[in-house]
């Protein structure tokens, strides 16, 4: 395997920490964070049969819905209309992180607001194309381009805070929200904002979506047991299990977090980035364009391979992705029993661009806890997929340092190193 | 219900505002809190509820409530 770190001194340290400030989840295991823990901590599976819809002639008919959600929870009757289903979830997601701000002024000129989204709003897009052929292009709502387009979640979420700083959608499929962190991330660390709001949402529940999906063989068809159909790294595996919901954390400049007096979480000492440059859906055999992503958030970070004790991986549960970054783990980590690595998907299905904020409010729950949630279903492991793997219930452990990978379609590669704080 | 009825509840519905805030006189704009993308929607809103296509040269004059209940008064029989 190549090594791609670069030998010298860290050349992004420059003396500012970026700290975890706010947590907010909203995914099928649970609407705030302490719900969505205390299942995926068990090991509770959040799947079932898609209701949203008929699935009936879909291979698939399982999914991750979020439930019991009322979006006037969240936003009035009338701004909840004008708004597709992913930033109702980004709202929400939102307004749990921003909660160390409840009754108190913002100064949010120098906050930024980076929400990714994968797909964005295709509820949306589908209702008002089924406009244009039933009805013509003159019934096609004034709304539906902004209620659609990707980047709404961030620009709305910032409108409700008046979050002034950079203001932009990350778009890299499953990475989607990976990229958002690390862009956020990069924008503390070098000064150019003291805050972040930052993360992924998704709502892809829909017909489009599930069918498209299906066409690429790519989810599981385990429709008879929906709650162990996404079992990453298992030999059973057949696909994965599409989510819908947000994670969305509030990162802040270490300094800046004390002077307001902000609990802190835990810190993002590093971020990797990468590419595949190799096909548009598969990982590079072998996992190249991962290790690189694992080997610059070392970088990053200042860390050795041997001082992470935990990695919540990307692990969708499809041959492909689970194969691929067994490999690159062991590439870069080499088979070190002190390494574990689980993967959260198992009990929240795959929350596609929302997918990377999620684990991230994981990891930094691990971390807080000392506790690795396990990965769900995962009774018989793939050959290929030797890593080692907690599975069954949460193991206690004494952790500093924890690597989370989210990898997308498109071979974007995101890899982001929480510290104990 | 009557044509004012109607007009009222589809206002009512597309604005998100109490009944007693919709009165002849009101401007969707700058008394309903509408923008111009809701005052769009809630042509077609009304186009929706009555069957009738309001030209978009028409849909501009109708600024307020009172515009609306005329202009579909004059278009569709009660």
């Amino acid at each position: 395997m190549q090594n791609w770190v670069c030998e010298g001194e860290n050349v992004f340290d420059n003396g500012r920490r970026v700290v975890v400030t706010g947590l907010g989840a909203i995914t099928p295991c649970g609407n705030t964070v302490q719900e969505n823990w205390d299942n995926i901590k068990s090991g509770n599976s959040g799947i079932d049969l898609i209701k949203a819809f008929d699935t009936s002639e879909f291979s698939s008919r399982i999914g991750g819905e979020v439930k019991n959600f009322d979006p006037l929870d969240y936003i009035d009757r009338k701004e909840a209309k004008r708004m597709d289903r992913f930033v109702h979830f980004a709202l929400a997601a939102s307004q749990e992180a921003m909660i160390s701000f409840e009754g108190k002024d913002i100064d949010g000129e120098n906050i930024a607001t980076i929400i990714g989204s994968g797909i964005g709003g295709i509820i949306t897009f589908e209702k008002q194309h089924e406009n244009l052929l039933s009805k013509g292009p003159g019934k096609i709502s004034p709304f539906y381009i902004p209620m659609m387009i990707s980047d709404m979640a961030s620009g709305l979420v910032s409108i409700r805070y008046g979050l002034k700083g950079p203001n932009f959608c990350t778009v890299s499929a499953c990475a989607s929200g990976g990229n958002a962190i690390a862009t956020s991330f990069m924008l503390i660390k070098n000064g150019y904002s003291d805050a972040a709001l930052t993360g992924g949402t998704e709502g892809t529940i829909s017909p489009m979506a599930l069918g498209g999906f299906c066409s690429m063989k790519a989810l599981s068809t385990r429709n008879d047991d929906p709650k162990t159909a996404s079992r990453p790294f298992d030999v059973g595996r057949d696909g994965f299990v599409m989510s819908e919901g947000a994670g969305v954390v509030l990162l802040e400049e270490l300094e800046h977090a004390k002077a307001r007096g902000a609990e802190i979480f835990a810190e993002l000492s590093g971020v990797g980035m990468s590419g595949d440059a190799y096909h548009m859906t598969s990982p590079v055999p072998g996992g190249a364009g991962a290790v690189h992503a694992m080997e610059m958030a070392l970088r990053d970070a200042g860390l050795e391979p041997e001082e992470i004790d935990y990695i919540n991986a990307h692990g969708t549960s499809t041959l492909y992705n689970d194969r691929a970054e067994s490999e690159a783990i062991r590439s870069v980590f080499g088979e070190r029993d002190s390494l574990h690595v689980s993967s959260t998907k198992s009990s929240t299905g795959h929350l596609l661009g929302a997918a990377a904020g999620i684990e991230f409010v994981v990891c930094v729950k691990a971390l807080l806890e000392q506790t690795i949630p396990p990965t769900a279903n995962l009774k018989d492991v793939d050959p290929e997929c030797q890593v080692n793997h907690v599975t069954g219930r949460a193991a206690e452990k004494e952790m500093n340092h924890i690597l989370s990978n989210s990898f997308g379609f498109g071979g974007h590669n995101v890899s982001l190193l929480l510290s104990k704080f | 219900m009557t044509i004012e009825e109607r007009v009222k509840k589809v206002v009512e519905d597309q604005l998100s505002v109490n009944q007693d805030q919709i009165i002849p006189e009101a401007s969707f704009i700058d008394d309903l809190g509408a923008d111009s993308l809701d005052t769009v929607e809630l042509v077609m809103a009304l186009e929706e509820e009555f069957g009738v296509e309001i030209p978009d040269d028409e849909a501009e004059k109708i600024t307020k409530v009172g515009a609306a209940i005329e202009y579909i008064k004059a278009h569709v029989t009660e």
